[in-house]
Parts: structure tokens; C-alpha cells; sequence
């Protein structure tokens, strides 16, 4: 029973951090219509920042100057945000197919500086022994983990409820009017190339922040956690819950993420060691199929997005 | 040691190219950015290993190595076959995919599905060959110098001599046949080229064909003069995008030279940029081109 509690807590951890990536993803391509192929680098950034700043101090490598969680957190949306300003005053004025071809190119090179700059990332080996703020507060894996799911279920309230406010805010109605018509929007005198960069900035800060809360849960971090099929886990979770709905989002963390660890399980049971990466490979099938049949039989997804009429146009 | 990575970047640069005609053909005729298109060189490159190991159970009468080259006729023969097996695939795939959401839904849900497609793809390799490389030949080869201290091996000129034939064929076929100049007016303007009686979905089908067909040749020359992996495609996505993206969505010699252009800016980058990054080159030659030319080099300026 204890063993299917803690399993429970650990799955809803991952999949909550997985959640908050996602919606990040959605107030950019849902809201916003921004394709971004780069999801994994904008995480790994997150991350890298959490673990160089909370980290203990190493040889040989820039960091790891044991600064409080909090601190971790904020400098990493600060420095993805930071990232995601770069990248967007150089790719959104793009059309849509340009910007996934480069956001996409971004994440491939963002992961061979994370493989490469030895003295800041530590390599191939990466960055271990980054501190849990739940281990302060309790003793035993689970009880550590019932207080981390709690800083994440916090966390991810807010995330939740700004973003709420934010879509329905007149800022937020501007994202959708871009994303249905920029040139109603311009001819209305918003600013949708100012407006984009606002939404891209603000959607990285949110995957930022989930890289960092990643890594200190996990507690190591290295270049092969952001794979670009990491990029394509968190798509296909917001195509599967449905975009343009921040229920959706965290909905299809939720189920998208059991189908992947329920598949990996069975597939550690059934097939023998030898072949294992086969296994894998089972597993990347299975979220391709997951996607390419969602997008064919629900293109909306579970719950999609709810249309709404302004109140000044009723009679 | 600039004209031997001159010449790597364009013997690298000639796959580039086979693998981008086919995806600027997609860009243009079917509107959208197929992140799938180079797994189909992966594909190409394995089912021509099938095609091999059949051939081979047969008796060896067509392994014998031709000349100075590392393969015999059974290769040459097996990439008809890696061409039919792509097509195929090409064909199904658009039949069961992207038709039907070109119909239902935008054209970025194409491009989603394309990302799952390439996963699908990419992993059916792993889970059929497994992930560890394989070779088509355990043929030790000697390389030729060349004038200039340029050292290459036979395949490399075979691969070279291949890529001009098919682009030479190609260009025969965009401007002297009825249907490569349908192909032309359905990429300019597809309206007027439907209404002029053009059948699109003959044009369609020729897409597929013609860059399934590049995808799986440079497929296979990848494998001959490198190896198969199961991410031989995967790491080709970025230079693919580049040389397509360089020469102008839709442009045959676009891609072509695109396709140079990213071979040998990649192997001459290793002489100022360190090895390791050498894999961001494609991505800084896309951001260059977007920047500052946005239609590509061989692109029309959109009125």
C-alpha cells in the first residue's frame, strides 16, 4: 500500500513538472498560435541555471554557489526568459513554419552547449548532488517527496490561476486576435510583434521554471535529459489534452506522461534485458502513435479550447 | 588542408542536396515543413539492406566488388529497390496522414503529425535493426590522392558522379516532359494550373516520388561512404531544412546548391569553430538566409 502511495506521489511530481512545461507551451502555441519546436532547450536551461546556482561549489567548473531554492527558482525563469528574449527578437518575426525549423535548431544547439561547455555544465557528466529543498524539512523518501509535491502543487497553482487571469485579461484577448488575425489586430493599433514577444517570453520563463523544479527533484542534471524527444513528449501532451485550455494542458501531462512510464513498466517486465533499447524504442513509437492518432480522430484534443463570443457583441 | 575539407564538404554536401529536393518540392507543392522527410533517408539507406542480405542468400553472383569501389551490382540494383520501399512508405504516409489533415484541419497539424511520423519512423528502425551501426561493406578501401594532397575514396566519386546524373535527370524531366512542367505551374500557381486541367493528384504522387526517391539514393550513399545508424536521418534535419531553406522552397537547383553550400560551410567551420559545435552550422546558415533573404537565394521575391 505504502509502496503505491509513494509510486503515486513520485508519478504526480514528474507529470505536475511535466504540466507546468505544458503550460508554458500552451500560452504560446495555443493561445498565441507561436510554434515552438524548442521546448527541451528552454527547460535545459531552467534547469542548468538551478543546478549552477543551488549546487555545491566543484572543481573545475563556474558555480555552484549554494544560493536558497527560491533564488534557483527565479534565476531560472530570469535566465530562460532571458533566452527566450534573445531568440524571439531574431525568429518571430517568422512565419510559422520558419519559426518551428529555427526554435527547433535553437534547442539542437542549446543541447551541444550543454554537452560541450565543460566548465560550465560539466560535460557529458553533467551536474550531481543538487540540493532538495524537501530534505531540510523531513525525514524518509516519503514524506521528502509528499512536501516536494506540495512546493510543485503550489507552484503549479499559481502558474495555473496568473495564467487564467492573464488569458482573460484584454492582454490575453489581444494573444487570440493575433493568433486569428494579425492584421485586424494591427489595423485595431496593437503591436503583434511586441505582443508575440511578450507571450514567447513569458511561456519560456514557465518552462524555465519547470526545468529547474526537474532538476532539483532528480537532483542530477545532464545534456541527455533534454533530447529533443523531450520536445515532443510536452507537444504531444498539450495536442492530447488540447490547446488553447489550460485544463487540457495539465490533463494531458497527466495522461500522456502514465501512458509513458505504464508502457516502460510493462516493457521492463515483458522484454528481456538484452534488448532493452528496443523497449525504448517501443515507448517513442507508442507517443508517436499517441499523437498522430489524436491529431486525426480529436484534432481539438480531450478538452479543447472553449469558444466565446464577447459580451458586446450579444444583442 | 582547405581543399580537402572543401572537397568532404562537397561530397557531404551532395547528400544534403538529394535529401533537400524532396523536401523543397513538399515545402512548395504540399505547403508544409515535413519534419519526417529525413527519416525517409534512413529508411532508404536500411531497405536497401534488406534488399542486400537477399540478394547475398542468393549466392554471390552480383557481390562481386566492381572496379576500385567498395560494392558490387547487387548495391546498384538494391537502389531501385530503397526507392520503391521509400516511395511506398512516401505514398502511405500521405495517403493515411497528411492528406486526410490537409482536408480536416490547418496546415500546422501537418506538422505536428510530422513530428510524430518521425518518431514512429526513427524508432521502427531501432526496433527492427537495433541502434548499433551497421556497415553494407566490411571492404577495407585505399583513397586516391588526388592533385592539391586532396584524398578521397572511390565511393565518395561514385557518390559525387550519382548526384550529378540525378540532378541532370531531374532537370530533363522538370523542363522537357508534360508532367514536370505541370509540376512547375502546380507549384507556382495552383489554381490556375488546376484549372488549366492539370491533374493534382498526379503531381502529388510525383512529389512523393521524385523525393522519396533523392531521400532514399542519399540515404544509401550515406551509409556507403559513412554508416547506418537508426539516427542516420534524424541528424540530417537541420542541413536538410538549411539547403531547402537556402535555395528557396520549391527551387530544384536551390536545393542542390543549398545542399553544397551547408556541406562545405559545415567542414570548413571546423577550421575555426571547435569539432564539437560543428552540428549549429546548418542552424546559423537558416537564421542568416531567414534574416537576410528571407525567399532564399534561388527563391521569387513573394509580390
Amino acid at each position: 500500500m505504502i509502496g503505491i502511495v509513494s509510486y503515486l506521489v513520485f508519478f504526480l511530481i514528474l507529470s505536475l513538472i511535466f504540466g507546468i512545461a505544458v503550460l508554458g507551451l500552451n500560452l504560446q502555441w495555443g493561445y498565441t498560435g507561436l510554434f515552438n519546436a524548442g521546448v527541451a532547450g528552454f527547460v535545459g536551461i531552467g534547469a542548468y541555471t538551478m543546478a549552477i546556482l543551488t549546487g555545491p561549489a566543484r572543481d573545475a567548473v563556474f558555480g555552484g554557489f549554494e544560493l536558497p531554492f527560491v533564488v534557483g527558482l527565479l534565476g531560472a525563469m530570469i535566465a530562460a526568459g532571458l533566452a527566450a528574449l534573445f531568440v524571439g527578437l531574431i525568429t518571430l518575426k517568422l512565419n510559422h513554419e520558419y519559426l518551428a525549423v529555427s526554435t527547433f535548431g535553437i534547442a539542437v544547439s542549446i543541447q551541444l552547449v550543454f554537452l560541450n561547455w565543460e566548465h560550465l555544465t560539466g560535460g557529458t557528466l553533467g551536474l550531481i548532488s543538487i540540493p532538495n529543498p524537501s530534505k531540510i524539512w523531513a525525514e524518509g523518501p516519503l514524506a521528502q517527496n509528499a512536501i516536494f509535491l506540495c512546493i510543485v502543487l503550489i507552484l503549479g497553482g499559481i502558474i495555473f490561476w496568473a495564467l487564467e487571469r492573464i488569458v482573460k485579461s484584454p492582454w490575453g484577448r489581444t494573444l487570440k486576435a493575433i493568433r486569428e488575425d494579425e492584421m485586424a489586430a494591427t489595423s485595431l493599433g496593437k503591436n503583434p510583434a511586441r505582443i508575440r514577444l511578450e507571450s514567447f517570453i513569458i511561456g519560456c520563463m514557465i518552462m524555465g521554471l519547470s526545468g529547474a523544479l526537474y532538476v532539483s527533484f532528480i537532483g542530477y542534471v545532464s545534456p541527455w535529459d533534454f533530447l529533443p524527444i523531450l520536445t515532443f513528449q510536452i507537444w504531444t501532451m498539450l495536442i492530447v489534452g488540447g490547446s488553447a485550455n489550460n485544463r487540457g494542458a495539465v490533463l494531458g501531462a497527466l495522461i500522456v506522461w502514465s501512458v509513458w512510464t505504464s508502457s516502460g513498466f510493462i516493457i521492463s517486465r515483458v522484454i528481456p534485458s538484452e534488448i532493452q533499447a528496443q523497449g525504448g524504442a517501443i515507448q517513442a513509437i507508442l507517443i508517436g502513435l499517441v499523437l498522430v492518432v489524436t491529431l486525426l480522430i480529436r484534432p481539438r484534443g480531450l478538452i479543447g479550447e472553449q469558444l466565446h463570443v464577447s459580451r458586446h457583441a450579444q444583442p | 588542408m582547405f581543399l580537402q575539407h572543401l572537397a568532404d564538404g562537397i561530397l557531404s554536401g551532395a547528400v544534403v542536396s538529394l535529401g533537400a529536393i524532396g523536401l523543397s518540392l513538399t515545402m512548395k507543392i504540399l505547403r508544409f515543413a515535413n519534419f519526417s522527410h529525413s527519416e525517409l533517408l534512413t529508411w532508404g539507406a536500411y531497405s536497401a539492406l534488406i534488399f542486400l542480405s537477399f540478394a547475398t542468400s542468393f549466392g554471390g553472383m552480383f557481390d562481386q566488388n566492381i572496379g576500385p569501389f567498395s560494392f558490387g551490382v547487387s548495391l546498384l540494383i538494391s537502389m531501385v529497390f530503397a526507392c520503391l520501399v521509400t516511395f511506398g512508405i512516401a505514398l502511405f504516409l500521405h495517403h493515411f496522414v497528411f492528406e486526410r489533415l490537409s482536408r480536416k484541419a490547418g496546415h500546422m497539424t501537418m506538422v505536428f503529425a510530422s513530428f510524430g511520423v518521425a518518431l514512429i519512423l526513427r524508432h521502427l528502425v531501432v526496433l527492427i535493426w537495433g541502434s548499433d551501426p551497421i556497415y553494407f561493406s566490411n571492404d577495407l578501401q585505399f583513397a586516391v590522392l588526388l592533385p592539391g594532397n586532396i584524398r578521397v575514396m572511390p565511393d565518395q566519386v561514385f557518390l559525387l558522379c550519382l548526384t550529378i546524373v540525378v540532378v541532370v535527370i531531374l532537370h530533363l524531366f522538370m523542363t522537357r516532359t508534360r508532367t514536370g512542367i505541370a509540376m512547375r505551374g502546380v507549384s507556382e500557381i495552383p489554381d490556375l494550373a488546376r484549372i488549366s486541367g492539370v491533374n493534382v493528384r498526379v503531381i502529388i504522387n510525383c512529389v512523393w516520388l521524385i523525393g522519396a526517391s533523392g531521400a532514399a539514393l542519399g540515404g544509401v550513399l550515406y551509409g556507403l561512404t559513412v554508416q547506418l545508424r537508426p539516427e542516420l536521418g534524424f541528424g540530417l534535419i537541420l542541413p536538410l531544412f538549411a539547403a531547402a531553406i537556402l535555395g528557396g522552397a520549391g527551387s530544384l537547383y536551390g536545393a542542390v546548391i543549398g545542399g553544397l553550400i551547408v556541406g562545405i560551410s559545415e567542414n570548413l567551420s571546423v577550421m575555426i569553430i571547435p569539432t564539437n559545435y560543428k552540428p549549429a552550422v546548418p542552424f546559423l546558415l537558416i537564421l542568416a538566409i531567414l534574416y537576410c533573404r528571407p525567399q532564399g537565394l534561388f527563391g521569387e521575391r513573394p509580390q
